[in-house]
């Protein structure tokens, strides 16, 4: 595959905001890099990314789409990242069933007092997805439209 | 068969014991069978039949006949017993009203497959020993039975009834089905290969919706794709988006609940193999989460609506490896 040293992909990732959107923060208070093109969308908890969500961020042109959330037992919730965890797993499974490139899709746990996971899950995360380049198998040319 | 549930059908019309029986009426041409609902001994003269072309899960109307006054009969074959089942357990139907009678399931035929054959003006069509004999304009043809059978009979996985409160015939095993080969194979591809193999059968979907009307999981009163604001609600796809997203979030919805009934798969006007996406969910509930059958009791957890502390994480996914 032909890779786009120039490309910067965009990464939408869903933040939980007990701990990864606070995470997130906590790495931006201690100044560790992460890449300016992740675009942060806080959830109140890991499971209220509906799968929709995944697609409308392929859709509206995300490269990847990351969800990160507590670590299991340490929901807010209690349980809701087990649910998080079974539907996610099934709804990244299919995606690769149709064909979609498995490396566009991530789920990770990070707390809030892990802003250098949170980094480190991000700076990865970027990696991984340039290396495949445009996400072209999801996307909506009605969106692409200038 | 017809004739023994005639018989059974007047009788608890007669004794009150129901008040209306579910089953099938002919269409306009003999392997057109749809169902219909019959108040009285006479109506079901005139029109009730079932044969080797009636094939409708008649489960899902039982969401709104069960809700009207007094009993109904429903007469189900062992894979409608599992949508029944299911149904009842997501209180959809209320069991009390339906009189439930077991019959005996297929293989049912499928008329697209007689057609395929190049076999036209179709006027009737009878088994005799499995071998069918199809009356048409232009002569009598003939048919091995097994080359017309249905898809959904052919990779049937029971013919046992899970519910019922009496049977007509008897009732048969749990099958050791080879219905999760196609999906193996498929998963076996390249994803290159699974992406072109899924845009050509899914740019063929008109987004008629049959697939989520005819489906005994899809009984929301207010679906996502009825929503105007969704920008999926149109028919015909603008673009390959919408098709992926209609599918992909169909299949989700039901994943857990959909009891491979095969409804979606035979109602689509364009042939696409919804099945397909149906059983990938069931095969990876099965590999990750237990064996599960969605209906065969109605009180067991659906594995979406359960979760262990050690399950595996979504990571397993791309540790599939890159391609
Ligand atoms: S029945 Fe077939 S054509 Fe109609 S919406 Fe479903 S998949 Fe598309
Ligand atoms: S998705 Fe298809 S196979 Fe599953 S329950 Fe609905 S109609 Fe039946
Ligand atoms: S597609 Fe989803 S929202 Fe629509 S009826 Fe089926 S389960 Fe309900
Ligand atoms: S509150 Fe963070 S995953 Fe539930």
């Amino acid at each position: 595959m032909q890779v786009n040293e120039n490309f910067e992909p965009v990464i939408v990732a869903f933040c939980c905001n007990w701990c990864s959107y606070a995470g997130a923060d906590l790495s931006g208070t201690n100044r560790l890099n992460y890449p300016a093109n992740v675009k942060i969308i806080r959830v109140p908890c890991s499971c209220r990314v509906n799968p929709i969500f995944i697609l409308r961020a392929f859709q509206r042109g995300a490269d990847g789409v990351i969800i990160c959330g507590c670590h299991p037992g340490d929901c807010h919730y209690t349980s809701g990242n087990y649910f998080t965890r079974r539907r996610i797993t099934l709804l990244y499974s299919m995606l690769d069933f149709l064909g979609i490139e498995r490396n566009r899709t991530r789920l990770e746990w990070v707390s809030a007092a892990e802003g250098a996971k949170f980094a480190d899950t991000m700076n990865k995360f970027v990696e991984d997805v340039k290396k495949l380049g445009k996400n072209r198998r999801l996307e909506d040319l009605r969106c692409r439209k200038q | 068969m017809q004739e023994a549930m005639i018989k059974r059908a007047k009788e608890l019309l007669a004794d009150g014991t129901v008040n209306r029986v579910i089953g099938w009426k002919r269409g306009e041409f003999v392997y057109d069978s749809t169902p219909a609902v019959f108040g009285t001994a006479d109506e079901i003269d005139a029109e009730f039949v079932f044969d080797d072309f009636t094939q409708a899960n008649v489960s899902k109307y039982l969401v709104k006949e069960s809700k009207k006054d007094g009993k109904i009969l429903a007469f189900l074959k062992p894979c409608d017993t599992y949508s029944f089942n299911q149904l009842v357990k997501e209180h959809r139907i209320i069991r009390e009203n339906v009189y439930v009678i077991g019959i005996p399931g297929g293989p049912k035929l499928d008329i697209e497959k007689i057609k395929a054959k190049g076999i036209t003006g179709i006027l009737n069509v009878k088994n005799v020993n499995y071998t069918l004999e199809i009356e048409t304009l232009y002569g009598t043809e003939k048919l091995p039975f097994y080359e017309a059978i249905s898809g959904k009979c052919a990779d049937c996985k029971s013919k046992k009834h899970v519910v019922y409160d009496e049977l007509i015939g008897e009732d048969g095993d749990v099958l050791d089905s080879n219905r999760f080969d196609m999906v193996e194979k498929l998963e076996n591809m390249t994803a290159q290969e699974r992406y072109d193999f899924w845009r050509g059968e899914l740019s063929k979907c008109i987004r008629c919706n049959a697939c989520r009307n005819v489906c005994p999981a899809c009984t929301c009163e207010n679906c996502v794709f009825d929503n105007p604001k969704s920008g999926i609600e149109n028919k015909a796809a603008a673009d390959s988006f919408e098709e992926n997203m209609f599918h992909i979030i169909r299949a989700f919805h039901v994943a857990g609940r959909c009891t491979d009934c095969g409804e979606c798969s035979r109602v689509c006007p364009q042939h696409i193999p919804l099945h397909l996406l149906n059983r990938k969910f069931i095969k990876d509930i099965n590999s990750l989460y237990g064996e599960y059958q969605a209906g065969a009791d109605t009180t067991s957890k659906s594995p979406l609506t359960d979760y262990r502390a050690d399950d595996c994480e979504p990571s397993i996914v791309h540790e599939r490896g890159v391609e």
